[in-house]
C-alpha cells in the first residue's frame, strides 16, 4: 500500500519512475523577456518557446511577456513573435499551438530607467495571473547588454517584482559574458546577489544545453571502453577547438575590447574542458555535477611562460570560402588601431593525478577555415616494436574526436591494414554521427534550457564559482597580453596566426584540422 | 530510388542492401533499430509511411512483412528502399507467398541490424499471444494496436492476459497527453482527488486504460462514461475543493477549469501513427506502468462481469 500523499500532491502520485513517458511540464509561469528586439530572442528564444509549446512542455497557463525599447501594442509584439516562429521554430506549425501561445504574449514598451515602465509591467503580469492563471510566478530572462543589467535589477526591486510571496517563484536568467575579468565578474554578482537568491539565478551558456555536450558525460561515465584510458597513461594532449568561419559582423559594438578569449574561451572551452578533464561525479544532480567541474577547474594551471604558452591573432583580409572578406581592423565599428584578439590559443595543464603532465591545447577565433566545434584526445603513440616505421609511416596517433557542432558525433581514428601483400597501416576512422535526420527533432539548445529554467532544474547551469574559477584562468593571460604588443595577423580563411602553429609545433605536435 | 528484387531470396537481399550502404558511403552504423512491420496488402502503405517518418527520430532498418495469399506456392518478393531517400534508414518491403507467411521469421532472421534491438509493429491488430509470435519472439517490444480490433476492448484485455515484458498497445501511447497534462495538473497543489470521471467514444480502450490508470494510482473510483468523441472528450477529477476539468470536445484544442482559476485553454491535438510509433520507440524497455494499468483494467472487467 502507498502512503497516501494527495494533499499538495509532493510527491505527485499520477508521475511514478516506472512512467517515463510523462514528460517534465513547466508549471503556470510568465516568462518575462527584456530584449525581445534582439536577435537571440528572434532567432532562438521565441522560436524555442513555441517549440516548447508545440511539444506539449508548457503549462496551460503561460504567459510571455515583452519588454523593449519600441512603441508596440502587444499585438505588433504578436505579429513579431509569429514571424520568428514562422521562420525559425523546428517544429511544425501548428495554428491551435500558437493561438493558445498567442493569447499569453503581451508588450510593454519602456526604457530600462523607466519608473512607469516597470509599474506597468507590474499590472500586466498580475493581470495574467488573472486571466491566465500563471500562479503568480515569473521569470526575467534578461537578454541584455551587461551595461544595462544594474539598471533593470534595480527596477525589478524597486517595483516589488523580485519578491514572491507564499509558494510562487522567481527566477532570473542571465546570458555571457558573466563580466569581462574577475572582479566585473564578482561584482556583477553582487549585483544579482542583492536582487536574487543564488538558486533562483540561471547563468546561460547554450554549449551546455547542446546534446553533444550532454553526450560527452554520457560517453564518458555510462561504458567501460573509454573511461580506463581516459588518463595521462593514454592520452598525450587533449584539444579543444571552437572556430567560426564568420567575422565579428554586427557584433563589433560588443566584440572589441573584449576578444577571442573572454568571448570563447572563459565559458565554453573552459567548460567544455571541465567535462573532459572532471571525475566522475557522485550522482547526476546539479551539486554533484558542479562540485566535480570546480574541482577540475580549480586544477587547472597556466604555462609558466605566458609568451611561449599562449597564441593570439587578428584577421586580416583575405579569401574565405569563395568571397573576398574584410580584415578585422576594416570592419565597420572596429578603431584602425584596435589590438582586440579574433583568435586565441593556450597550452594549460590540469594538476591531477589522472592528467598531470597532460596538456590541453585550446583554440578560438574568428574567420579561421570552417566553422567547427570539437574536443579532439589524442593517444600515446604505440612503441611499435612488430611493425617497422616504413609500414606505419602513414600512420598518426590514435584520437577521439567528440565533434560537438556542426555534423555531431564521435569518431575514432585508428590505424587498419592497408589491403595488399606489403605490411603498411594507416589511419582509418570508425565513425557515430547523430545525423542530419536524427537531430532534425532533437530539441535545440534553449529550448532544453528554457524548459529547465521553467521547471527550476539547474544541473546545465554554470555556477557563479564556475565563473570566478575560468576567470581566474583568464585574467593573467589578459593582463600580459595588454602589455606585450599587438596581435599576430592572420589571414582570413586560414587557421591561424603562425604563433598558434608554433605553440604546438615546439611540443612536437600539430593541430588537427577539424 | 527503388531496387525491385522479385521472387528473390534474402542473402541475395542482403547483398543488394549492403551494396546501397556502401554506395552512400558506411555501413549500417547509425540505425539505432530495426522496425519489422507485420501487415498486409491493404494496409502496407500507412504503416511503413508512419515508420519512415518516426525513422527521422529513430533511423531504423524497416522490414515491412507483406503477407499475401497463403494458398500460392512459397516465395519471396522484396522491394528495397534505398537509405536516405525516405528517411535515413531504409526500407525492406516483402511479400511473402504461401506458407512461406507463417514462417516470416526465417526471412527477417538474416536481415536485422546487427546487436541492434528488433521492434515488432502490428498495425492491424496484433496476435493474442505477441510474444508467442514467430516474429515477435525475435522483438525485444511488441507493440499491437487493440483500436483496429473488431472488440477493441476485448482484444487488449485477451491480449494482456498473456502478457509478456516488451509488450505494448498504441491505446495505452495514445493517453500520454492526457496523462502528461493530468499529471501537471497535480504537480500544483490541489485537494484531495476523491473521485474521477473519463468520458470518450465508445469501443475506445484508451479511455479505459485512462481510467484505470487514474483509479490505480489515486486508488478513488473512476467512472467511465460515453460520449460520441471524437476520441476522450472529458476527464474530471473530483477534489475537496471543487472539480478539476480537462474537456476536448473538438479533438484538437481543450479546456483546463480547476477551482478558484481561470478557464485556461490548451492545445491537445490527437496525434498521427508516425508520433505514436516515435514515441513507442523512444523506450525499449518494458513499459511497467501499462502492464500494471491494463491487468488492473483487465480484473475490474473480470470482477464486473461476475458480479453482474
Amino acid at each position: 500500500m502507498k502512503e497516501p500523499v494527495m494533499p499538495g500532491a509532493v510527491p505527485n502520485p499520477l508521475r511514478s519512475v516506472l512512467d517515463r513517458r510523462l514528460p517534465r511540464i513547466a508549471g503556470p509561469c510568465v516568462l518575462v523577456l527584456f530584449g525581445v528586439t534582439g536577435d537571440l530572442s528572434r532567432k532562438k528564444l521565441l522560436p524555442a518557446i513555441y517549440d516548447l509549446a508545440n511539444r506539449g512542455l508548457l503549462p496551460p497557463g503561460f504567459g510571455l511577456v515583452g519588454f523593449a525599447r519600441r512603441d508596440w501594442a502587444d499585438q505588433d509584439f504578436t505579429q513579431v513573435a509569429y514571424d520568428a516562429v514562422r521562420t525559425h521554430a523546428r517544429t511544425p506549425f501548428r495554428e491551435d499551438v500558437w493561438r493558445q501561445l498567442s493569447e499569453g504574449v503581451r508588450f510593454v514598451p519602456g526604457e530600462a530607467h523607466d519608473d512607469a515602465a516597470f509599474d506597468a509591467l507590474v499590472r500586466t503580469v498580475r493581470e495574467l495571473d488573472e486571466s491566465r492563471g500563471t500562479g503568480g510566478n515569473y521569470a526575467f530572462y534578461l537578454s541584455l547588454p551587461p551595461k544595462l543589467f544594474p539598471t533593470v535589477l534595480t527596477q525589478l526591486k524597486r517595483s516589488g517584482l523580485a519578491e514572491s510571496s507564499g509558494d510562487s517563484w522567481r527566477r532570473v536568467v542571465i546570458e555571457k559574458p558573466f563580466g569581462h575579468d574577475l572582479a566585473s565578474a564578482q561584482e556583477l554578482n553582487a549585483l544579482v546577489d542583492d536582487v536574487f537568491p543564488p538558486h533562483s539565478v540561471f547563468r546561460i551558456d547554450h554549449y551546455l544545453g547542446k546534446e553533444t555536450v550532454q553526450n560527452l558525460l554520457a560517453l564518458r561515465f555510462s561504458n567501460t571502453l573509454f573511461e580506463p584510458i581516459w588518463n595521462r597513461s593514454y592520452i598525450d594532449h587533449v584539444q579543444i577547438t571552437m572556430a567560426e568561419d564568420i567575422g565579428v559582423g554586427g557584433r563589433a559594438g560588443y566584440y572589441d575590447g573584449i576578444g577571442a578569449a573572454r568571448d570563447v574561451i572563459q565559458n565554453h572551452l573552459l567548460q567544455l574542458l571541465a567535462l573532459v578533464a572532471m571525475e566522475e561525479p557522485l550522482s547526476f544532480t546539479a551539486d554533484a555535477i558542479r562540485a566535480e567541474k570546480v574541482k577540475a577547474l580549480s586544477a587547472v594551471q597556466l604555462p609558466d611562460d605566458l609568451a611561449t604558452g599562449t597564441a593570439r591573432g587578428q584577421y586580416t583580409a583575405g579569401w574565405q570560402g569563395g568571397a573576398w572578406v574584410p580584415g578585422y581592423l576594416e570592419e565597420e565599428g572596429i578603431p584602425p588601431n584596435s589590438t582586440t584578439e579574433t583568435y586565441a590559443a593556450m597550452r594549460l595543464g590540469v594538476n591531477t593525478r589522472r592528467w598531470a603532465g597532460v596538456p590541453f591545447y585550446l583554440r578560438t577565433g574568428k574567420r579561421l577555415g570552417r566553422r567547427v566545434t570539437e574536443v579532439a584526445l589524442v593517444f600515446h603513440r604505440t612503441a611499435n616494436q612488430v611493425f617497422d616505421h616504413v609500414a606505419t609511416a602513414n600512420q598518426g596517433a590514435n584520437s577521439l574526436v567528440i565533434r560537438i557542432q556542426p555534423d555531431e558525433g564521435v569518431t575514432l581514428r585508428f590505424g587498419s591494414k592497408v589491403p595488399g601483400t606489403a605490411m603498411e597501416v594507416r589511419d582509418v576512422s570508425m565513425d557515430f554521427s547523430y545525423g542530419a535526420s536524427f537531430t532534425e527533432t532533437s530539441p535545440e539548445a534553449y529550448e532544453r534550457l528554457i524548459l529547465d529554467v521553467l521547471i527550476g532544474d539547474p544541473p546545465l547551469f554554470p555556477h557563479q564559482e564556475e565563473v570566478e574559477l575560468s576567470w581566474r584562468i583568464l585574467d593573467p593571460v589578459e593582463e600580459f597580453w595588454a602589455k606585450n604588443g599587438r596581435p599576430e595577423p592572420y589571414p582570413a580563411g586560414s587557421w591561424g596566426p603562425p604563433s598558434g602553429h608554433e605553440l604546438l609545433a615546439r611540443d612536437n605536435r600539430t593541430w588537427r584540422r577539424p | 530510388m527503388t531496387l525491385y528484387l522479385p521472387r528473390t531470396t534474402t542473402a541475395q537481399i542482403t547483398e543488394a542492401l549492403a551494396t546501397e550502404r556502401r554506395s552512400v558511403g558506411g555501413g549500417a552504423m547509425n540505425l539505432v533499430l530495426t522496425l519489422v512491420i507485420v501487415t498486409d496488402e491493404a494496409g502496407h502503405y500507412d504503416a511503413v509511411q508512419a515508420a519512415t517518418e518516426a525513422g527521422r527520430e529513430h533511423p531504423s532498418r524497416v522490414i515491412a512483412l507483406i503477407l499475401r495469399d497463403p494458398g500460392l506456392e512459397p516465395a519471396l518478393d522484396a522491394e528495397i528502399r534505398r537509405p536516405g531517400t525516405f528517411g535515413p534508414g531504409e526500407t525492406v518491403l516483402l511479400r511473402l507467398y504461401g506458407p512461406l507467411a507463417d514462417h516470416a521469421d526465417s526471412v527477417v532472421t538474416p536481415l536485422l541490424v546487427p546487436d541492434t534491438p528488433v521492434v515488432a509493429w502490428w498495425p492491424e491488430g496484433g496476435p493474442v499471444h505477441p510474444a508467442a509470435d514467430p516474429v515477435g519472439q525475435l522483438a525485444a517490444r511488441r507493440i499491437t494496436d487493440s483500436h483496429r480490433a473488431a472488440d477493441p476492448l476485448a482484444d487488449l484485455v485477451t491480449r494482456i492476459s498473456h502478457y509478456h515484458p516488451g509488450d505494448t498497445d498504441l491505446a495505452w501511447t495514445r493517453t500520454t497527453p492526457w496523462r502528461a497534462l493530468l499529471a501537471s495538473t497535480m504537480d500544483q497543489s490541489c485537494g484531495w482527488v476523491t473521485r474521477a470521471e473519463v468520458v470518450a467514444e465508445d469501443h475506445l480502450p484508451s479511455a479505459d486504460l485512462l481510467a484505470a490508470w487514474l483509479s490505480q494510482r489515486l486508488e478513488v473510483p473512476v467512472e467511465r462514461r460515453v460520449s460520441s468523441g471524437p476520441g476522450i472528450t472529458e476527464t474530471v477529477l473530483v477534489t475537496e475543493d471543487g472539480p478539476i476539468t480537462i474537456s476536448r470536445k473538438d479533438g484538437r484544442v481543450a479546456t483546463l477549469q480547476r477551482p478558484n482559476r481561470p478557464l485556461q485553454t490548451v492545445a491537445l491535438s490527437r496525434r498521427h501513427l508516425s508520433e505514436y510509433l516515435a514515441e513507442e520507440l523512444r523506450h525499449l524497455d518494458a513499459d511497467e506502468m501499462y502492464a500494471a494499468t491494463a491487468k488492473f483494467l483487465a480484473e475490474r472487467l473480470a470482477r464486473a462481469e461476475v458480479s453482474a
